[in-house]
């Protein structure tokens, strides 16, 4: 590879599928797969003298996406015709919007590997209906799928800010976050919720001259590994291309691409992107939508702490690493299950143990997030702070919470129940410590010595003592008191 | 039986004096003996409407509430969705469409109890002032067969004038139901805009389409619109009761407009034959005469309505058409040697040219580099044209012309130049830049006995006072009671 110094240019067009319950412009319901042509109406299959009516809440949760992505909302946004033949757009021309879209100039943050962020400028955002779907496995005909003509996509094009494959990843990983935080979409890359066009090309230095290598578009990404991996293949593509062509950025040499996920590489799509006139102009069978303060003011109060906010403060506040913080932050039910216990008193360090050791693992077999597996936040500060007071040993409480999550017994009972109180009345352990202590003479006698061996026999004697409390004495306690018998002794 | 009128009939109908069932009979009769001649349909559905007539009368037997017009026969234009027959637009490329829904108008008609006897012959899509750009079949004008009825509601005009329904809709999107009923010698109501819901009417210029009603007097075009005016919520651009609630058309129609002020655009109006200006002149005559004040203005813009007008529907015709390509329904060309063929050859096979002149106008003006000197610049024509009516309205309490410069014409005459036809459209298509209502009432006739129509304009969501106007009109000169 070549010595050259160069920086690598991206940005983003992103689609999100939106989580409402019914499509952008008609009542039929959302969903994935099906039988073909099942999910459908005159409506959103474009029948002669229909009317599409928008839906309030995709536009709602547009705005709210806007707002976490802190962009401008205009008191005043329409709808326009992009007009396009393609035979999976029925009416052959989408519903979008153009010179007014609904949000725009705002900024993502994302987390760099470093620990640091970085912000991303987001040029804007705005709603549109996505098309159907082509198939070819019909012999000499294609067969349309309009199941998903209608859904509403969240289209959000970046600035070119970001400079590594890592960067898109991590981009793309807070989104899907922040989506999911907000429950404006379900953000499922597999299902398509969220497809990415990285724009990718490379700014190379050469004998102090700066010199832009084409622009290549990559249609259709929709999983992190094909985001990552194309950025990384444009890059090395592009600069091996410069090398022995020495072709710059100029009109109309930009490249549409696709990913080919068996290979790991880019594919030509086609060479020269035509110059496409879309023929945009306003839909007269919209109205425009007026956005008021008091409308703005009631979708601002939907919105929640960011992830990336939350997981810094997690850092700041309740002193978790940045591993632990970006763990608990994955999922918002999980984060305010966790910060729930937290604020109830419970320490911060202990309810992550229990959330990381056994409340994640469950949660990732059963599919469902950890605030999901039947536990209140109560019984869950309760069960944190029952370690802490020493009333039980770190590995009972796993076994407790696992207890939990199958009974609507609180921690307390389930922990009497199971035998797993531990015992800390020194009368008590007293009682086994002296036993213990009579019955091994030569351990103690090695305990004492003070030589190599009197750790281990130190060890052997509490294993004694813990086996004759049923595992159920306070180790601390036991400790103590053994080490007390033993000094006085002698 | 079937020179009454709608609400006469339907009150017989609806006190058991007449059966739903005879009045059907009649008017298939009269279809059987006319339309041969007329061509006002595309389609006609006789056992569908002896069907509904007859679960009318069985409800009125039964003593069962029934609609506003219970029983009667009407008939509606065929671009306008019914669950039942095709859906035709009058093209070749929607000939064997069958819609799966109704249109709000037809569900509001079968509310009222309606019987839709049939569905009207039009201009392809709409596009055209004298029906005869009608893919599928020729109207002629009941009042002269050598003439054209007008269009692009050609044939529900026709329908009315000539006997074979009581009632009809049509579709106005420059003058398509003012200047037929003008040219047919009956009342035609354009609504405002988004007074009548749009929901299953197929597009043509979809900020300028309206539907209204056809009727033989303006009694019975007040209540058509009383059963089609409303609120739809399938159409977003249908105006809720909140902002302008649905007044009775029919209440008060007889009571004349205390003070009326009218107000005519003088040099304007120097466009016409001399014919229609004397009868439009006489017309305000007879105003004047009950007591009404006639106004002078200026609408200094008018004179670009048919520009703009040709700029802003060509430009959403051109948009609205593209679903037409073959791939999901209507005509489809015969082996295309690829997808690209699908479309260009089964819109080249099934489009008239007409409807192709306009989508080509349209597509032009909507292209980059073009869209700000044409479809932008349009807009703003558009919007001194609506303040040419605001300040019309501050004047005076409506707006009086003529409908069309001329009485109905011969077929044929104006088929091979597009730009006279369009001209002739002067008149009426400002109202539907502006979005206002406009009627036209018969005012006369010509020396070769065909009908002239008065043309009256007052402010948007008004109906029931432009019709008053008309109907004081109307009360002293029985133009509307003469038959082809």
């Amino acid at each position: 590879m070549s010595e050259l110094e160069y920086k690598v240019i991206v940005g983003l067009e992103i689609h999100v599928q939106l989580a409402t319950r019914t499509k952008m412009f008609c009542s039929c319901g959302l969903g994935f797969g099906g039988e073909a042509n099942t999910r459908v109406c005159p409506v959103c299959i474009g029948m002669p003298g229909v009317l599409p009516v928008m839906n309030k809440q995709a536009f709602e949760y547009s705005v709210l996406a806007a707002l976490a992505l802190n962009c401008n909302i205009p008191s005043f946004t329409k709808w326009d015709r992009k007009s396009y033949y393609y035979p999976d757009l029925p009416k052959n021309y989408q519903i979008s919007q153009y010179d007014l879209p609904m949000s725009e100039h705002g900024y993502i943050e994302i987390p760099l590997e470093d620990g640091t962020t970085k912000k991303i400028r987001i040029l804007r955002a705005h709603l549109e209906e996505d098309a159907g779907k082509n198939t070819h496995t019909f012999g000499n005909f294609s067969a349309i799928d309009l199941n998903r003509t209608g859904t509403p996509l969240l289209e959000i094009v970046t600035e070119p800010d970001l400079s590594s494959g890592a960067e898109v990843k991590a981009l793309a990983v807070e989104l899907q976050r922040i989506v999911r935080y907000l429950g404006v979409s379900h953000g499922d890359m597999q299902k398509g919720h969220m497809r990415f066009e990285p724009n990718i090309n490379l700014e190379i230095i050469k004998e102090g001259k700066a010199y832009r290598t084409p622009i290549t578009e990559v249609k259709n990404l929709n999983s992190f590994r094909a985001l990552e991996g194309s950025v990384k293949y444009e890059t090395v593509r592009q600069l091996d291309e410069f090398m022995e062509t020495g072709v710059t950025f100029g009109m109309g040499n930009k490249r549409t691409f696709g990913w080919d996920d068996v290979n790991e590489c880019t594919v030509l799509q086609r060479e020269k992107e035509e110059a496409h006139d879309y023929r945009y102009f306003p839909d007269p069978d919209l109205v425009p939508v007026e956005m008021n303060d008091e409308w703005l003011a009631e979708i601002k109060g939907q919105l929640c702490e960011l992830p990336i906010q939350k997981q810094q403060r997690f850092v700041d506040e309740y002193k978790l690493s940045e591993y632990d913080a970006a763990v608990l932050t994955g999922d918002r039910a999980t984060a305010e299950f966790f910060d729930g216990a937290v604020k109830l008193g419970a320490d911060a360090k202990r309810v992550c143990n229990i959330l990381t050791q056994t409340g994640l693992k469950m949660a990732n077999e059963k599919g469902c997030s950890a605030a999901e597996l039947g536990v209140s936040v109560e019984n869950l500060a309760t069960l944190a702070k029952m370690v802490d007071a020493g009333d039980i040993n770190a590995n009972a409480a796993t076994k407790i919470f696992e207890e939990m999550t199958a009974s609507d017994k609180g921690p307390a009972v389930l922990a009497g129940k199971l035998n797993l109180v531990q015992k800390s009345d020194a009368g008590e352990i007293e009682g086994f410590v002296d036993e213990v202590l009579g019955a091994n003479a030569e351990a103690v006698a090695e305990a004492k010595s003070g030589s190599k061996k009197s750790k281990k026999a130190m060890g052997f004697l509490m294993g004694q003592v813990m086996q004759k409390s049923k595992g159920q004495a306070n180790p601390q306690v036991v400790s103590q008191l053994l080490n007390k018998k033993l000094g006085e002794s002698e | 039986m079937l020179e009454l009128s709608c609400r006469q009939l339907r009150d017989d109908i609806a006190a058991g004096r007449v059966k739903s069932v005879d009045a059907v009979e009649a008017v298939f009769a009269q279809i059987e003996k006319h339309e041969q001649t007329i061509g006002a349909f595309v389609s006609t559905f006789k056992d569908i409407a002896l069907e509904k007539a007859r679960s009318v009368d069985a409800k009125i037997a039964a003593g069962e509430k029934v609609g506003l017009l219970a029983g009667v026969p009407v008939a509606i234009k065929d671009n306008m969705c019914t669950s039942f027959g095709a859906t035709t637009c009058a093209s070749k490329i929607l000939e064997n469409f069958h819609a799966p829904y109704d249109a709000g108008v037809v569900e509001k008609l079968n509310a009222a109890d309606a019987v839709i006897v049939g569905k009207c012959n039009m201009d392809e899509f709409a596009m055209g002032s004298s029906t005869e750009n009608s893919g599928l079949k020729q109207t002629v004008n009941p009042w002269d067969n050598s003439k054209v009825p007008g269009g692009s509601s050609g044939g529900s005009a026709a329908a009315v004038a000539g006997r074979m329904c009581f009632a009809s809709l049509g579709s106005d999107t420059g003058g398509s139901i003012r200047q037929p009923a003008s040219f047919c010698g009956v009342v035609g109501l354009k609504p405002t805009y988004g007074r009548v819901s749009r929901y299953g009417l197929v597009a043509y210029g979809s900020s300028l389409d309206q539907i209204g009603p056809f009727g033989r007097d303006v009694g019975d075009a007040a209540l058509m619109m009383n059963v089609i005016a409303g609120h739809d919520e399938r159409d977003s651009t249908s105006v809720g009761a909140d902002i302008a609630p649905v007044a009775d058309c029919l209440v008060d129609l007889d009571k004349p407009v205390e003070g009326l002020k009218i107000a005519v655009v003088p040099q304007f109006n120097a466009g016409a034959s001399d014919e229609v200006q004397a009868a439009i002149t006489a017309a305000l005559e007879a105003y004047k005469g009950m007591g009404a004040e006639i106004v002078e203005i200026e609408m200094p813009h008018i004179d670009y309505a048919i520009a703009a007008y040709y700029v802003i529907a060509t430009a959403e015709a051109s948009s609205n058409l593209a679903r037409y390509d073959g791939v999901h329904y209507g005509h489809r060309t015969a082996d295309p040697k690829d997808y690209f063929e699908v479309y260009s050859k089964s819109r080249a096979e099934a489009f008239g040219d007409e409807v192709k002149r306009r989508i080509m106008l349209g597509t032009y003006v909507l292209s980059s580099g073009y869209y700000d000197a044409y479809y932008l610049k349009a807009l703003k024509v558009r919007n001194l044209i609506r303040g040419d009516f605001t300040a019309a309205f501050e004047k005076a309490d409506c707006i009086m012309m003529p409908v069309s410069p001329t009485t109905a014409f011969g077929i044929g005459e104006k088929t091979d130049d597009p730009m006279q036809m369009y001209l002739a459209d002067i008149y009426t298509i400002a109202a539907n830049l502006a979005g206002v209502p406009g009627v036209s009432v018969p005012c006369g006739f010509d020396s070769g006995n065909m009908p002239i129509g008065l043309q009256i304009f007052t402010p948007a969501f008004t109906e029931d006072k432009l019709l008053r106007i008309a109907r004081m009109y109307e009360k002293e000169h029985q133009w509307h009671t003469k038959v082809p």
